[in-house]
C-alpha cells in the first residue's frame, strides 16, 4: 500500500524524522518497503498568476499570456485550453527544471517570444494529468516555490502489509498503530453526521445476510456535473497511487484510503429501486466498470436493482450504473461484506481490486455509516447537492459478534521470555483501541471490531511484544534437556553417496520435479505420470517417475554450451502410482557421456562405456555397504537392449544401469553414447553393521586359469561356479581378461581367472591348492562346458 | 717388493679402473675367489718352512683384507654413481598435469543444507523428512490455514487432480512429527517445496529448512538465541547484525521475520530478510494434541536458495536449476 507521509502525520505526528518513523513502523510489523519523494524537486518552478491572455496571431490553439510571478510580469505562450486571467498556476521560467529534468530556456513560438512555460501536472512529473495547466487554489501566492505550494516535501511510503492486518489498509489504521508505538491513542474519528436536506432514499434489501449484514446508503441530488476534484485531494490520491477519475469516484476512493471503507457511487438516474444484495442465479452476467463482461457463477454475491446485476459486490461496480460527466444525482453505497465470501469471489474471477483487497482482509463492521457521512461532506463541498438521509440496512443476527478475550498477563512472560509491567501492558492494549478490564484475573479484553487478527490470548501477547519492541526480548539459548541428535540415515547415506560420486568426477544436479510429457513418455512409454492440475507450463506438467529425463535435459543444456564430457548425478524424490497407491521416494541417478577419463598427455583418449558407469555404481554400493547387488541382463525402454542391466538384490529390483537407447539418444540430439544409472536411494536400509573377519598372517598363493566357454556363458556364472568350487581357501577371485580370436574357436571366448588362495591358520601346501584348482576346472567343465585353454 | 705386494698393487690399480659392478665382480673372483690369485698364495704356504708360515700367512690375510676393503670401497662408489645416474635419468617435469579424473562436486544448495544440518545437529536437532506430495490437511488446515484463509493467497499452490498438492513449505513436516512424537521435540526438516510462480526472483521449486522446538518453558527469547547462534555460525561472523521484526504466519503467534545486514559486493549494506519464525500457534498445538498450557514451542523456516545466494554471491535464482557445469564446478 502507498501512503503519503504528510497525510499520515495529519492524523498522528510522532515528532520524529522520516527515517525514524519508517523504522518504527517496520519494527512494529508494518514494513516500509520503500520511500519515494512525492514529486521531483522542480527548482525554479513558481506559483504565478495569469494576468492577461490573447490569441496567438499565428496559431488558433495558442494563447499569448502575461504572467505575474510575484515580482514581474512575463510574456508566455501557452497551449492549454484552461488558461484564463486570474488563474493561479505553475510557471517554469527560463532556468527552471521541470518533471523530466528539462531546463527551460527562452524561446520563440511561431514568431512570439515566450519566457518559460505554464505547466500541467504531467509536465511537472506529478502523475499523468496532461489536460490543461495546473489550477492552484485562489489563495496561492505568486512567487512561492511550487514545490512548497504543492507541499511536495513529502514521501510516498510503500507499506508491505501482512494479510492479517486489514485494519491497516487506511491512513486511520496506520495512524492508530503509529500512535500506540509512541504511547498515544488515536481514537476513532468523530465524523459529524450531515443532516438530510431531502427525504430521497433508495430501498435496500439484504437477501444474503451471511455475506452482507450491513449496508449504508445515501442519495444526494442536485450535484454540479462540472465540478472538478480539488488539487489537494487529487494530490493525496496520486501519492496513494490512485488515479483521479471523476469527483464522485475520487471522493469514494479518498474515503476508502482515509478510513478503510470501500464505497461505490451509483448514478441514481440509471438505478431502478429496490437495490437487493443477493447471490447470483445461474446464467446471470454483468458488464463491469472496466468494460469486461463476466458470466457469473451462481452463488456470487451481487448488488442488483430492478434491471439485474449492477455490481459484483465488494469487487467492482457495473458499467450500466456508472457515474459520468452528466451525473447530477448519486446513490452512495458503503457496505460490509464477509471476508471469506469476498476472498473466494475475488480469486474465482481473478479480480483483485482495492476494494476486494480490503473486504477480504476485513473491513471495520462498525464503520459503514461513518464512511457515508464523511463522503457526503466531501461531495457537498466539491459538487454541492442535496443529501437525503443516511440509511443503514442491517440484519443484526448475522453481524459479526464482538470479540472478548480472557487474558492472563503472565502469558506475556511465558511466551516472550521477558517481563513487561502490567500497567505497560494495559497501556499498550488501550492505545490500540482495546477495552481492558484488569480488575481481576483473567483480565477481560474487548477487541475493536476492525481487528480481525485478534481472537486469542496469544494474539494479545503479540500486540504487547510488537508495540513494546521485539528488540526488548532477550537473546538466550533454550535450557531444554540435552540429548545428542540422532543419526539420520538418509542424511548419512546421501552425504556418502555424494562424496563418492563427486570423487569420481560427477557434479550434483538439482532438476525440477515436474517434467515435459513427451520426455516422460520417451523414457517410460505406456506408463501414467501424475499430472499437475495447474502447471506453470506444459513443459513442467508431469511429476517425474524417474530422475533420468531431468538429468538428460541438464546434459543437453551443457552439451549445447560445448561441454562434451559430462557426469551428473541427482538425489531426489520420484512419484509413481496415483491415488491411494501413490509412492514417493528418493532415487539416486547418474549420467555420463564423453571421455572415460580426463584427457591426459600420457594416455590415449577413450570414450566412456558401460563398464565405467558400472564401476561408478559399484563404488556407491560399496560405500553403502551393499555387496550383494547383482547386475542382471535386462531390458528397459529407454536403454540399449544389449547394454542394460537390472540391479537386483535378493530378488528385489533396485534399479537399472545401461546405455541410453541410441534411437532415443539421437532423437534428443546426442551424437555420443550416453550412460545412465538409477537406483532407489534407501538401499542402505537393510545393510547389516559390518562384522570383523580375521586376517590371515600366512602367505597367499595365486593361480591363473584361462577357461574357454561358449559366448553365451555369463562371466558372473563362471565366477560363481569357480567361487563355489574353490571352497573355503579361496580369498579373492578376479576376472582379468576376456579373449576372442586366434586360437579360440568362433562362438567361444576365453576368460582369464585369477584365484588367490590363503588359509587362516597355516601355510597352504601345493597339494591343497592343486586340489582346489582341479575342483574349479571340473565344475566349470561340468556345469558350464568350460575347458582349460591350451 | 714381495709377490704379495705386487699382487695387491696390481689389484688396486685394476679396481680403480673397474668401470662397473660386473667388472668389479670379475676382479673379486680374480683376486679373492677360490681360484683367485691371493687365494692361490695360501696354497704355497705348505711349501714354506714352518717358522715362516705364520708371518707369511699373516701377510696374505692382510693382503686379502686390503683388497677386500678396496673392493668394497669401489663398489660403494660405483653404486653411488649408478644411483646418481638413475636419479638423473628419472628426472621429470613435475609441473605436467596429473593423471586420472578431477573431482566433481556438490550442488551449492546441497552444500548449504549440509551446513545448516550440521549446525543444528550440534544443537541436538534431529533431521525429519516428509512427503513432497502433501494433503491439504498437513499443508494448510493443521497449520491454522483453513480454506479461504487470506494466507492461502500467499501460497501459489500446485494441485493434483485428486485434490492433493505439492507442499508449499516444509512446515507440514512439523505436523507429521508432532502427530507421531511427544515433546520435548527438536527437529529440522530440509526439503524441496513448490509454488506456482516463475520469474527472475521466483522459482516454481526451491528448498526450505523448517525447524521446530517444543518443550516446557520455551520462549521467544530462546528462539532469538537459537537463530542468533545459527546465523552467526552460518555466516561465520560473530559481529553479524541481526534484526527481529514482527510479521505474520498463520501457524505462529507471535511471529517474526529475521533480517541480517550484510555488505554486498558493492559495499552497500541493507537489511535482508532471511527467515520467518515465531511461537507455535496454540491452534496448531491443539490440532496435534499437544497441551499448550504445559508446552510452548517455536518454529522457524528459511529459504535455502536465499542463504546460498548470500553465502556465495549468486545473483540469479535460475542458475540453480540449469545445472550448468560451469556453474556447478565453482562450489566443489
Amino acid at each position: 500500500m502507498k501512503l503519503s507521509e504528510r497525510w499520515l502525520r495529519e492524523w498522528f505526528d510522532p515528532g520524529v524524522d522520516r527515517a525514524a518513523l519508517a523504522e518504527r513502523l517496520t519494527l512494529a510489523g508494518l514494513e516500509i518497503d520503500g520511500m519515494a519523494p512525492a514529486g521531483p524537486p522542480l527548482p525554479g518552478v513558481l506559483v504565478a498568476e495569469v494576468r492577461t491572455t490573447a490569441r496567438h496571431p499565428d496559431a488558433d490553439t495558442l494563447s499569448v499570456c502575461t504572467v505575474f510571478d510575484g515580482q514581474a510580469s512575463h510574456q508566455v505562450v501557452c497551449g492549454a485550453a484552461n488558461v484564463r486571467p486570474g488563474l493561479k498556476t505553475a510557471f517554469a521560467p527560463p532556468g527552471a527544471t521541470i518533471g523530466d529534468g528539462r531546463v527551460l530556456t527562452e524561446t520563440t513560438i511561431r514568431g512570439v517570444g515566450s519566457r518559460g512555460m505554464l505547466c500541467s501536472m504531467a509536465e511537472l512529473g506529478l502523475g499523468d494529468d496532461a489536460e490543461g495547466i495546473v489550477e492552484l487554489p485562489a489563495d496561492a501566492r505568486p512567487g512561492d516555490a511550487l514545490h512548497a505550494a504543492l507541499v511536495l516535501d513529502d514521501a510516498v511510503l510503500e507499506i508491505n502489509l501482512t494479510p492479517n492486518r486489514g485494519d491497516c489498509l487506511s491512513v486511520l489504521g496506520i495512524a492508530r498503530d503509529l500512535a500506540a508505538l509512541h504511547d498515544h491513542c488515536v481514537p476513532s474519528p468523530n465524523v459529524p453526521p450531515v443532516p438530510p436536506a431531502s427525504d430521497a432514499t433508495v430501498e435496500v434489501r439484504l437477501d444474503a445476510p451471511a455475506s452482507c449484514a450491513s449496508y449504508a446508503g445515501r442519495v444526494i441530488t442536485g450535484l454540479d456535473p462540472r465540478a472538478r476534484t480539488p488539487l489537494w485531494m487529487a494530490e493525496k490520491l496520486r501519492r496513494s497511487g490512485v488515479r483521479c477519475i471523476h469527483p464522485l469516484v475520487d471522493v469514494t476512493n479518498f474515503v476508502m484510503l482515509e478510513l478503510g471503507q470501500p464505497m461505490h457511487a451509483f448514478d441514481l438516474a440509471k438505478l431502478t429501486a429496490p437495490v437487493v444484495v443477493r447471490e447470483a442465479a445461474a446464467g446471470e452476467s454483468i458488464v463491469l466498470l472496466d468494460g469486461n463482461a463476466l458470466e457469473l457463477e451462481s452463488g456470487s454475491l451481487l448488488i442488483t436493482d430492478a434491471s439485474g446485476p449492477v455490481a459484483l459486490a465488494g469487487i467492482m461496480g457495473g458499467a450500466s450504473t456508472a457515474v459520468s460527466e452528466r451525473t447530477t444525482a448519486v446513490f452512495l453505497e458503503s457496505a460490509y461484506f464477509d471476508p471469506i465470501r469476498l476472498a473466494g469471489a475475488a480469486r474465482r474471477y481473478k479480480l483483485h481490486t482495492d476494494a476486494s483487497q480490503r473486504f477480504e482482509r476485513g473491513v471495520d463492521p462498525s464503520g459503514q455509516a461513518r464512511a457515508v457521512e464523511r463522503a457526503t461532506a466531501l461531495i457537498l463541498e466539491i459538487c454541492g447537492g442535496t443529501p437525503g438521509p443516511c440509511v443503514v440496512t442491517r440484519v443484526a443476527a448475522a453481524e459479526r459478534p464482538p470479540v472478548r478475550i480472557a487474558f492472563h498477563p503472565a502469558k506475556v512472560e511465558r511466551l516472550l521470555g521477558v517481563t513487561v509491567d502490567e500497567p505497560r501492558i494495559v497501556a499498550i492494549l488501550r492505545n490500540l483501541g482495546m477495552q481492558v478490564d484488569d480488575g481481576r484475573l483473567p483480565w477481560q479484553v474487548d477487541v475493536p471490531p476492525c481487528r480481525f487478527d485478534i481472537t486469542l490470548e496469544a494474539d494479545l501477547v503479540e500486540e504487547v511484544a510488537r508495540v513494546n519492541g521485539y528488540e526488548h526480548i532477550p537473546v538466550r539459548l533454550p535450557l531444554t534437556a540435552g540429548r545428542p541428535a540422532s543419526i539420520d540415515p538418509a542424511s548419512r547415506r546421501d552425504s556418502r553417496t555424494r562424496g563418492v560420486l563427486a570423487a569420481r568426477g560427477y557434479f550434483e544436479a538439482i532438476t525440477y520435479s515436474f517434467i515435459e510429457p513427451s520426455l516422460a513418455r520417451a523414457f517410460e512409454p505406456g506408463t501414467e505420470s501424475l499430472a499437475l492440475a495447474n502447471p506453470i507450463s506444459s513443459e513442467m506438467s508431469l511429476m517425474r517417475r524417474s530422475l533420468w529425463p531431468g538429468l538428460v535435459q541438464a546434459a543437453l543444456h551443457n552439451r549445447n554450451r560445448q561441454v562434451d564430457d559430462i557426469r551428473l548425478f541427482e538425489i531426489g524424490m520420484v512419484f509413481q502410482g496415483s491415488g491411494a497407491d501413490l509412492r514417493q521416494f528418493d532415487q539416486l541417478a547418474g549420467l555420463r557421456t564423453g571421455a572415460a577419463r580426463r584427457q591426459h598427455w600420457l594416455e590415449n583418449a577413450r570414450d566412456c562405456d558401460f563398464f565405467d558407469i558400472k564401476q561408478d555404481v559399484e563404488s556407491v554400493l560399496q560405500i553403502l555397504g551393499q555387496d550383494r547387488v547383482e547386475f542382471a541382463p535386462a531390458t528397459h525402454a529407454a536403454l540399449h537392449p544389449g547394454q542394460c542391466a537390472a540391479l537386483v538384490r535378493d530378488g528385489r529390483m533396485l534399479g537399472h544401469a545401461g546405455m541410453l537407447h541410441p534411437a532415443l539418444g539421437a532423437r534428443l540430439g546426442f551424437d555420443k553414447p550416453l550412460f545412465l544409472f538409477e537406483i532407489v536411494a534407501d538401499v542402505e536400509g537393510e545393510a547389516p553393521v559390518a562384522q570383523f573377519q580375521p586376517i590371515s598372517r600366512f602367505p597367499a598363493v595365486r593361480r591363473d586359469l584361462a577357461v574357454v566357454v561358449d559366448e553365451a556363458v555369463r562371466a558372473a556364472d563362471c565366477l560363481a561356479v569357480a567361487r563355489e568350487a574353490a571352497g573355503a581357501l579361496l580369498r579373492d577371485l578376479e576376472l582379468f581378461d576376456v579373449y576372442r580370436g586366434q586360437g579360440i574357436d568362433s562362438g567361444k571366448k576365453s576368460l582369464a581367472l585369477g584365484l588367490i588362495f590363503q588359509a587362516l591358520s597355516s601355510t597352504l601346501t601345493d597339494d591343497e591348492v592343486e586340489q582346489a584348482v582341479r575342483r574349479v576346472l571340473t565344475q566349470l567343465r561340468e556345469r558350464l562346458g568350460g575347458t582349460l585353454r591350451d | 717388493m714381495s709377490d704379495i705386494e705386487v699382487i695387491v698393487e696390481e689389484a688396486a690399480a685394476a679396481l680403480a679402473a673397474a668401470a662397473d659392478l660386473a667388472a668389479l665382480d670379475e676382479l673379486r673372483v680374480h683376486y679373492l675367489g677360490k681360484k683367485g690369485r691371493i687365494t692361490a698364495l695360501l696354497k704355497t704356504l705348505g711349501s714354506l718352512p714352518a717358522e715362516q708360515r705364520p708371518a707369511f700367512g699373516q701377510a696374505i690375510n692382510d693382503a686379502k683384507d686390503r683388497v677386500s676393503a678396496q673392493l668394497d670401497a669401489r663398489r660403494e662408489a660405483l653404486e653411488a654413481a649408478r644411483l646418481e645416474q638413475r636419479l638423473q635419468d628419472e628426472r621429470i617435469d613435475v609441473t605436467l598435469p596429473g593423471r586420472g579424473d578431477a573431482s566433481g562436486g556438490l550442488h551449492p544448495v546441497s552444500l548449504v543444507i549440509e551446513r545448516i544440518e550440521s549446525i543444528f545437529r550440534h544443537a541436538g536437532y534431529d533431521v525429519a523428512r516428509g512427503p513432497e506430495i502433501e494433503d491439504d490437511y498437513h499443508n494448510f488446515e493443521a497449520l491454522n490455514i483453513p480454506a479461504h484463509h487470506p494466507a492461502r493467497a500467499m501460497h501459489d499452490t500446485f494441485y493434483l487432480a485428486d485434490g492433493r498438492l505439492l507442499r508449499t513449505h516444509t512446515s507440514p513436516v512439523q505436523i507429521r512429527v508432532m502427530e507421531h512424537s511427544a515433546p520435548p521435540l527438536r527437529i529440522i526438516a530440509p526439503g524441496r517445496v513448490y509454488r506456482c510462480d516463475y520469474d527472475q526472483t521466483h522459482s516454481p521449486m526451491f528448498h526450505q529448512v523448517e525447524g521446530l522446538c517444543i518443550d516446557e518453558h520455551v520462549t521467544m527469547a530462546d528462539l532469538k538465541g537459537t537463530l542468533d547462534v545459527f546465523l552467526k555460525t552460518f555466516f561465520a561472523r560473530d559481529d553479524l547484525q541481526i534484526r527481529y521484526r514482527p510479521s505474520y504466519f498463520p501457524f505462529t503467534e507471535p511471529s517474526m521475520e529475521v533480517d541480517i545486514k550484510l555488505e554486498s559486493r558493492h559495499g552497500i549494506s541493507n537489511w535482508l530478510e532471511v527467515m520467518g519464525c515465531g511461537m507455535v500457534h496454540p491452534n496448531v498445538l491443539l490440532k496435534v494434541g499437544i497441551d499448550s498450557e504445559r508446552y510452548t514451542g517455536f518454529a522457524f523456516g528459511l529459504g535455502v536458495e536465499r542463504l546460498t545466494m548470500l553465502r556465495h554471491g549468486i545473483s540469479d535464482l535460475r542458475l540453480f536449476y540449469e545445472n550448468d557445469i560451469q556453474f556447478l564446478r565453482q562450489f566443489a
